[in-house]
């Protein structure tokens, strides 16, 4: 783990520790955006028991490093008329919020890049560049298949941010700070404490991880909501006019996101770095429960097929917003009450 | 407001369903050959490109070119030429080539032959970049062959 | 300054743009070209384009001898290759005169009904994939495979089989094949039932399909689609029923009929008839009599100058073969019904005012084989 300690750099000086904070982010990231294409290829593979890659390295591994020398080495065509400056702005931007939200992710107790007081608020401020980053893409892309991908996709970050921030908000009510580090450390103690369970502040605590766990599948386009991609409507979506390393940013920035979502929900939900057990509480928990959510995630892939457009707004207008405010004013209710 | 909640929990219901079966499957074993490095026997019938009998005593061709295959290819992909031989009661095949590019591996030939001296191949790994690889005669792939 | 310079709008008030979907398209499954004329995410036109690969299979029919044309009706519809040869032979049968023995009739349908399960768990496959789940593509993969390795065992080839003869068969199955298929039958039973479990009770899949693409019994009436298309929509019309051939009217199955002709009643009747193909499978093989596979032909068919024409239930509808012959070694005319053509001429207007999604939804539910199209 690249990550470095707050506690083991406090007495270096601020420049150097900024610097190793952004490379070990960094790399966590790029490591993490690469490797996840290849548990993606072996989960799905497994699913459909095949092999999945194996011919490039053992058991495939080198595979991440190949396909990016195979995209580097290709042309970025740049349509003759797209917009040119949006368009390669696209992929630049869209791995921003993955490298961005991290930062003040709590990995452990001593892990972590930067502990921010409004840590939250700065994942959530942040999180959407990578919707807008879609959009420019398809929209300076002007094709057809790409403008159409563009439009489903802000109109569904629009409905889908909405009971996002609803639950964050009842989470916000339970722990009382905004800081991510706080937030872990008071669910300490055994499984019992994590916010999921928390059934004294919202009897559906567990109704809330799922509207969270549905969002985030929304808002980072994964199956079964993966509305802008679409391959067999639209192609590719957004992506479509995309050739070379263009594409493989983006392809790689949909990973950092879902590292960005899951550990999000680790934090708020499965208490962090916290043990079940309550006892060798450590960075091994963290990466545990990431990982599972992560799995998890692709295990739904590979299970659902896509829904349709407008099922999946009356899904958040009709069902996720209404029950998302309905345990907000719970929670309410129960912690004037208790 | 029931029916609705009710028509909720049973969706999600499903979707735990079918994440069941494929967390099952994802335990089991694999089904695909890996190609390259193990293939697969090919079946007593498989129809590959044609090639000739050997006749167990002689060693040569049972061709008789009679050219009924010739007639029946609807592709139009056998030519034969055959002699009569002095003191030989049958005619013998001197050329047979099969135009493997527009074969379309019916077995019409087969089928008509009225020796039996053509057979299915075996072979399945037929891919080039040249066109003349396909242009078969087989009655110097007999000779050649190590059959 | 945009939009003019995409052409995403067009001069005048109505603001739709074209798209093309197609001829390369992932949804479409072939080099089938759809010109929809969209007004945001909704269709209002779609015109079917085919003929991107036409291969004027009819025409060739009259250019060779009546044997020479059995490799070609493999491969008009690839997916249900024994059908169509067995419209071919049965049309030139009716024609010649040609007696075929029993045990050949038999193998016939035990033949064809195992390419129908394999054909429509292709399209099972193919369909889900339309839908975004990948998985349940590769299962069904996995089970045709077992019948392409049974088919192959007897036919020598695994898609384009070119099994049937005038007057029989090529050559006879062998015990393997029949205990083969009789594993197979078993294999198959608790695999539908995980299809049902993980596919058909799915909440995204069921709203998805359900009230989606109506096409009434009237439409298909207007437009000539046959097979499940018209199945789904409340018409229990099949060609093994309604015109009874070969050993069918021997064989106790069912004609799964749904009334809602929407994209599910589609599914269902496709899902159904699996299990029925099952069924007509455990019959033949029971009832399958010893005897000749080859009835008396003479070397080279002779046709009696006339008109014939001969039906099949192929696995997406009625697929007929109509032969004008006078009297020579070539046929005068060779007439193809494919059901495809009849099933996509409907598609215009059953997507009318659709969203693309569904829309191509509906085009999956059709079931068409763009090669069956253009022929």
């Amino acid at each position: 783990m690249s990550f470095l300690a707050f506690n083991l750099l406090e007495p270096w000086p601020e420049p150097f520790r900024l610097f190793l904070y952004l490379a070990g982010v960094m790399a966590f990231v790029g490591a993490n955006a690469a490797y996840l294409v290849w548990v993606e290829r072996k989960g799905a593979a497994r699913f459909q028991r095949r092999p999945g890659p194996t011919e490039v390295g053992p058991a495939g591994l080198l595979q991440p490093i190949a396909d990016a020398i195979k995209l580097m080495s290709k042309q970025v065509h740049v349509p003759p008329d797209s917009d040119r400056i949006l368009f390669r702005l696209a992929p630049v931007m869209v791995m921003s919020p993955g490298l961005m939200c991290l930062a003040t992710i709590p990995f452990s107790d001593t892990i972590g890049a930067r502990n921010l007081d409004l840590g939250l608020v700065m994942v959530f401020a942040f999180g959407s560049i990578n919707v807008m980053a879609i959009m420019l893409g398809g929209w300076a892309s002007r094709n057809k298949y790409a403008i159409i991908s563009s439009a489903r996709i802000v109109s569904q970050n629009v409905a889908y941010e909405i009971p996002m921030l609803l639950v964050v908000i009842t989470m916000l009510m339970i722990t009382g700070t905004t800081n991510l580090h706080t937030i872990v450390e008071q669910q300490a103690g055994g499984f019992w404490h994590w916010n999921i369970l928390k059934v004294w502040a919202n009897p559906l605590m567990p109704v809330t991880f799922l509207i969270f766990f549905t969002c985030m599948l929304a808002e980072t386009n994964r199956a079964p909501f993966d509305m802008a991609e679409a391959e067999s409507e639209l192609v590719a979506g957004a992506f479509t006019e995309y050739a070379g390393m263009g594409f493989g940013v983006f392809f790689m920035a949909e990973y950092a996101n879902i590292l960005v979502g899951c550990s999000l929900a680790t934090v708020l939900f499965f208490g962090g770095w916290q043990s079940p057990i309550g006892v060798f509480s450590g960075v091994v928990w963290f990466l545990v429960k990431l990982y599972l959510l992560i799995f998890t995630v692709i295990w739904i892939r590979w299970t659902f097929p896509r829904t349709q457009f407008y099922r999946l707004l009356n899904l958040s207008w009709k069902i996720l917003i209404p029950i998302s405010l309905g345990t907000l004013m719970l929670t309410c209710v129960m912690l004037k009450i208790f | 407001m029931k029916k609705a909640l009710g028509e909720l929990l049973s969706g999600f219901v499903s979707l735990l369903t079918g994440m069941r079966i494929t967390l099952r499957q994802f335990f089991m074993k694999d089904v695909t050959v890996r190609y390259p490095h193990e293939a697969l026997k090919m079946p007593k019938r498989y129809r590959g490109h044609i090639v000739f009998v050997r006749d167990a005593e002689s060693g040569k061709s049972l061709c008789i070119a009679c050219k009924s295959c010739e007639k029946a290819c609807p592709s139009d992909c056998i030519v034969v030429d055959g002699i009569k031989r002095e003191g030989e009661k049958r005619k013998s095949v001197t050329d047979f080539n099969l135009d493997f590019t527009r074969c379309s591996l019916c077995g019409s030939c087969v089928e008509v032959c009225p020796v039996d001296a053509l057979e299915f191949s075996k072979n399945y790994n037929l891919a080039s970049t040249r066109k003349d690889v396909y242009q078969i005669d087989l009655v110097k792939r007999m000779e050649d062959g190590p059959k | 300054m945009l939009l003019e310079k995409t052409n995403l709008v067009k001069s005048g008030d109505n603001e739709t743009f074209v798209l093309n979907l197609g001829p390369q398209h992932p949804a479409t499954h072939g080099v089938l070209r759809v010109k929809l004329t969209m007004d945001g995410e909704y269709i209002t036109r779609a015109e079917p384009v085919p003929g991107y690969i036409h291969r004027m299979h009819e025409k060739m029919g009259e250019n060779r001898t009546w044997a020479q044309f059995l490799p070609n009706t493999s491969r008009i519809d690839y997916l249900s290759a024994m059908h169509y040869t067995h419209a071919y032979v049965a049309a030139v049968e009716r024609a010649a005169g040609i007696e075929v023995p029993l045990r050949a009739e038999y193998i016939r349908v035990i033949t064809s009904e195992l390419n129908r399960i394999s054909s429509h768990l292709v399209w099972f496959g193919a369909f889900i994939l339309d839908l975004g789940g990948f998985t349940p593509l590769l299962y069904a993969f996995d089970d045709r495979e077992k019948i392409l390795d049974l088919l192959e065992s007897v036919t020598g080839a695994r898609l384009t089989y070119c099994y049937y003869r005038f007057g029989g068969l090529c050559n006879d199955v062998d015990s393997d094949f029949i205990t083969g298929t009789k594993e197979f039958i078993e294999y198959l039973k608790p695999r539908l039932e995980m299809y049902r479990q993980l596919v058909t009770n799915n909440i995204i899949l069921k709203k998805r399909l359900e009230g989606i693409g109506p096409i009434s019994a009237e439409m298909c009436r207007k437009y000539g689609a046959t097979g499940p298309v018209i199945r789904g929509a409340g018409v229990a019309c099949d060609v093994r029923r309604v015109e009874p051939y070969s050993v069918y009217p021997e064989l106790d199955f069912e004609i799964p009929v749904y009334h809602e002709a929407d994209c599910m009643a589609r599914y269902l009747v496709r899902m159904d008839e699996m299990y029925q193909s099952l069924r007509i499978l455990e019959q033949a093989i029971a009832k399958l009599p010893e005897g000749p596979i080859m009835g008396k032909v003479q070397k080279s068919v002779k046709v009696p100058a006339g008109d014939y024409y001969f039906a099949v239930e192929a696995s997406r509808g009625r697929f007929a073969v109509r032969i004008v012959s006078d009297g020579k070694e070539i046929p005068y005319r060779l007439k193809l019904r494919a059901p495809s053509f009849s099933n996509l001429s409907l598609f215009e207007e059953a997507s009318q005012g659709m969203m693309l999604p569904d829309a191509l939804a509906l085009m999956g539910s059709l079931d068409l084989v763009i090669p069956d199209i253009d022929r």
